[in-house]
């Protein structure tokens, strides 16, 4: 049989709900990590990406290091898939975008309640945020798209073992919501 | 007398002065749609109602039936111009599901689930529009109007009091509220009109609550729409 194939996960601007959604298919993970070799993922802690046959996405673009990520997971996977609201239509971090990003940081930073030593972050290690947060599709070609806030196991599940058996992607109606 | 049309191969008898729609509707067979409501004069502008007849793409909810037609409502590809039509209500407005207290009972999520949109493919406007919570019962969040124009028949045509209207044109056209301020609050509007009750999103909503509903117990969490109807039909038991 040849090798198995490869995934990887990354989390852009998300909360990492959908990797938790992805754990949530509890003793199944035994018959996935049967079934695939993870690459770089938050699970394995691998942090270079190799050539990969499935790459999981969660989170939308909200700075340059998510554009550095997403470009290079569209780079080295086969298939490209949306995972949840963020990543598909920009979520809740996209509610940003009713505001300007100065207006962002100087409540979150200078003039929000609260605030102790005011001043915007400006260390060069820090990426530098992009205006708006967009969801992935509008930066690199995705494949699939999941939506849920987050997608539940189960969902994450069929699309798994469809795409893994070579099946067409469909879901049952109860697996599909936009929240 | 017994005049029929054919929809997805199936006869359906209408009267004279019908629609597609009223015919499909009285029959039992659901054509999705928004901006239609049975209690108020067909619009015709989501066009998510769209079917084919002969070639020529149609809004069901104002095409008059005739005997003999041949209308197409289930085809991929009438199914896939719903889609596109509904992508495109999404992206031009803010529809932030997850943060939504109509989720899992809105019409224009319940619509989309059901012509298997699932994602909104074009590239968003991310528009600014304001909220309007200046009315002691009811909020107006303008990010999540799609212009169906509903509450503006519910309240010229029901309640006798034209408090909504859509002023611009194109992508500058947007609901306003007829008052002094343009402010809801300080309008006529009142929790108990009609036009209250007839949004198809969340972009009208009682206020002092919200969330009541568990997630898995939501009007469209376990079933689909063309099973369970419109928001309208359960407004009722949700008031």
């Amino acid at each position: 049989m040849a090798e198995k194939p490869r995934v990887a996960t990354a989390s852009l601007c998300g909360c990492f709900g959908c990797h938790m959604s992805l754990l949530d298919i509890d003793e199944r993970i035994l018959q996935l990590v049967d079934l695939v070799i993870f690459d770089r993922t938050p699970l394995t802690d691998i942090k270079t990406l190799g050539d990969c046959d499935l790459g999981l996405i969660e989170g939308g673009v909200a700075n340059a290091e998510n554009v550095e990520v997403l470009r290079e997971f569209r780079r080295r996977c086969k298939s490209l898939v949306a995972v949840g609201a963020c990543a598909v239509n920009g979520g809740i971090p996209a509610m940003r975008n009713q505001f300007s990003l100065a207006e962002c940081l100087h409540e979150s930073y200078r003039d929000g309640i609260g605030v102790h030593n005011p001043g915007i972050p400006n260390d060069p290690e820090i990426p530098l945020l992009l205006d708006q947060v967009h969801p992935i599709h509008e930066v690199v070609a995705i494949d699939y798209f999941l939506p849920g806030c987050p997608p539940s196991a189960d969902a994450i599940w069929t699309f798994l073992t469809r795409f893994l058996e070579g099946r067409p992607i469909a879901f049952p109606y109860t697996q599909i919501h936009f929240d | 007398m017994n005049k029929t049309f054919t929809l997805d191969g199936r006869e359906i008898h209408f009267e004279t002065g019908q629609t597609i729609m009223d015919a499909a509707l009285a029959a039992g067979v659901y054509i999705p749609h928004l901006c239609h409501n049975p209690e108020f004069a067909p619009h015709g502008s989501c066009r998510v109602c769209v079917v084919d007849i002969g070639g020529r793409q149609v809004s069901a909810c104002t095409a008059a039936a005739s005997e003999g037609l041949q209308v197409d409502s289930s085809s991929e590809a009438i199914q896939a111009t719903r889609r596109a039509i509904l992508q495109m209500l999404f992206v031009e407005g803010n529809h932030v599901c997850p943060a939504c207290e109509k989720s899992g009972a809105c019409q224009l999520q319940a619509v989309a689930y059901y012509t298997g949109m699932l994602a909104p493919h074009f590239t968003h406007f991310f528009p600014r529009r304001p909220v309007d919570a200046s009315h002691p019962d009811v909020v107006i969040d303008f990010n999540r109007c799609i212009l169906c124009e509903l509450c503006v028949r519910a309240s010229r045509d029901h309640d006798g009091k034209r408090v909504f209207a859509i002023s611009g044109r194109g992508l500058e056209s947007h609901l306003v509220i007829d008052s002094p301020s343009g402010l809801l609050g300080d309008s006529s509007f009142a929790a108990g009109d009609k036009a209250a009750h007839v949004c198809p999103t969340g972009a009208i909503l009682p206020k002092g609550r919200g969330y009541e509903t568990p997630i898995g117990e939501r009007l469209y969490d376990r079933e689909p729409i063309n099973i369970i109807g419109d928001v309208r039909a359960h407004e009722e038991e949700v008031v």
